[in-house]
């Protein structure tokens, strides 16, 4: 079943801008999807007409078959959202907060206080349960807002950047929770500006630019895609000048490192095989980038030069 | 997980509770602010207006000053905190972004709009009965009919809470949301009748009176106290009831609109 289709979706504001031109999107129930793009791509947009804190301009939302203009309360009561920025009542304790959002889902009290106590636990906040939710950290406030959006247990969970300006400690618990989720069954869409989340996450993606979506595909899929990687290689001993690697783009960035393009069709055996040859050790090796930050820099860039030429 | 997802009848009704319970909470968490400043208010009033100002002016409508106000006073704490209520709660809302927690919630409009406008009821007769009791200290105040009492009370709060959340959907800064209390609500209250009979005044300014919403829900709830008014009491009920329906249909549809609250 899908967990949301999304037909010729589109969005004009207030002040004439379009952000969304024609957006078609499926994500499977069962799903880990990435929705990404840059900022102001649209993602929050479409984010904002599934729960509806945004009205649509045209096209059609359907949440596990519930049509948002005909079943809005259906398809509200599957979703959980937790939002960019911070929307819960400061001045609220951290505990009446997810109460009160069991509530508004129609979650009976005494079942409200058992699920809170639950997430609150597995998301590391249950001792901070009575202070006034504008007392906790930055990355605390994430936490509750995904225990807030967890309470009553929906099918679809979506994540607009939900580690931002959080510690990569913080984030790695948080992605461990959030694969655990999704292992369960929850349908889980999450946007992020970290690429390297969204590829270790996710098992689909999409790729949005200008109010269209301009990559759909498995996360492999579109990985495949990319047709030139850059390596870094950090050499044993000390170089003065580039080892010489005929039909590889090489170049120097300090007199221990080597940086390598390679494309699809080149090899990395053959590289070291060079390498090798000509005296060089190799201690270690890394992506300059991560691959999808290197897809989805192409992807961009090129859609980019694509309407300058068109205009 | 649950093997059912909650019916939208349960939804409702859980959801209504826990709006009203939340509210309920604010007033009571924010007390200070919320309960005791309309019993200072109160006192001052009963003090200046009542015992040292009230003695010179003698009897209104066959009452002592002090009874004649009493009622114009515990509705006009009534009014000014059921508007104040849910104009600072729906706003400071909008204003924390925490009433989008509501707006992706399962809950129709007009079920948001009952559940902010029962706290600012709440409000409204919480800080009446606390009126009602300052007055007491100074005054006895006859009761005739006590459903004449809670009706006009009980209606005049449920127009003015959703003023306020009207004045709260429209309202982009904290100024906008003081600018109708102190420039329109404060007048049309004085000039309502809470501190005299309109029948002192001259016939033209009588006749504007007359067109004052206020004067008729003053007047309904003091004839509950003291079986005295300037203006009848059916009429009043009609005005009233009248006001709530419009204000209730306006305010759910701006909701439904998105009118403030929707992009």
């Amino acid at each position: 079943m899908k967990a949301l289709s999304i037909r010729s979706l589109t969005k004009t504001y207030g002040n004439g801008v379009q952000a969304l031109r024609g957006i078609d999107l499926d994500v499977q129930e069962g799903d880990f999807f990435a929705l990404l793009g840059p900022n102001g791509a649209g993602k929050t947009t479409i984010i904002g007409i599934i729960v509806s804190l945004v009205t649509k301009s045209g096209g059609n939302v359907e949440v596990f078959g519930y049509d948002i203009d005909r079943a809005l309360a259906h398809a509200k009561s599957c979703i959980g959202l937790v939002p960019q920025e911070i929307n819960f009542n400061q001045f609220e304790k951290v505990f009446t907060i997810i109460v009160n959002q069991a509530g508004f889902y129609g979650i009976p009290r005494r079942l409200a206080l058992e699920r809170a106590e639950r997430y609150l636990r597995q998301l590391q906040l249950w001792d901070k349960r009575d202070q006034i939710a504008r007392s906790l950290s930055g990355g605390m406030k994430r936490r509750l807002m995904i225990a807030r959006a967890l309470v009553h247990e929906p099918r679809l969970l979506i994540l607009d950047e939900p580690t931002a300006g959080v510690d990569i400690e913080i984030r790695r618990s948080m992605w461990a929770f959030l694969r655990g989720i999704n292992e369960q069954g929850t349908t889980i869409i999450l946007t992020t500006h970290y690429l390297e989340e969204a590829e270790s996450l996710c098992r689909n993606i999409a790729i949005i630019d200008g109010g269209r979506i301009i990559e759909n595909d498995s996360m492999a899929g579109v990985i495949r895609k990319l047709s030139h990687e850059t390596f870094v290689l950090n050499l044993r001993c000390a170089i003065t000048a580039p080892p010489p690697l005929p039909g590889y783009v090489s170049r120097m960035t300090d007199d221990h490192t080597l940086e390598v393009e390679v494309s699809k069709e080149q090899s990395l055996n053959d590289i070291f095989a060079r390498l090798t040859q000509g005296g060089f050790e190799v201690v270690s090796m890394r992506n300059k980038v991560n691959r999808l930050e290197e897809l989805f820099m192409r992807l961009v860039e090129n859609r980019g030069a694509a309407s300058a030429q068109g205009s | 997980m649950e093997a059912t997802a909650p019916s939208l009848a349960r939804i409702r009704r859980i959801g209504l509770q826990t709006i009203v319970r939340r509210e309920y909470g604010r007033i009571i968490r924010i007390w200070g602010q919320t309960l005791v400043p309309p019993a200072v208010t109160a006192t001052l009033y009963f003090v200046i207006f009542g015992s040292l100002i009230g003695r010179r002016i003698g009897p209104m409508g066959g009452y002592d000053y002090m009874q004649y106000i009493a009622p114009g006073l515990i509705m006009m704490a009534v009014i000014t905190n059921s508007y104040g209520n849910v104009v600072s709660s729906f706003f400071g809302a909008k204003f924390g972004k925490h009433i989008e927690e509501l707006l992706v919630a399962p809950l129709p409009n007009w079920l948001i709009v009952i559940g902010y406008i029962s706290g600012g009821v709440m409000r409204g007769l919480l800080v009446g009965t606390v009126v009602t009791c300052v007055a007491l200290f100074f005054t006895h105040i006859p009761v005739e009919n006590p459903l004449l009492v809670a009706g006009s009370v009980l209606l005049t709060s449920v127009v003015f809470a959703l003023g306020g959340f009207f004045n709260a959907i429209f309202a982009k800064n904290f100024d906008q949301i003081s600018w109708f209390p102190t420039f329109i609500l404060t007048p049309m209250i004085y000039l309502g009748g809470v501190f005299y009979s309109v029948s002192l005044l001259p016939e033209w300014a009588q006749r504007l009176s007359y067109a004052n919403p206020i004067l008729y829900m003053v007047n309904a709830f003091r004839h509950g106290f003291l079986g005295t008014s300037d203006v009848k009491v059916g009429l009043a009920f009609a005005i009233m009831t009248a006001f709530a329906i419009a204000m209730f249909t306006l305010v759910v549809t701006l909701m439904n609109r998105g009118t403030g609250i929707r992009e």
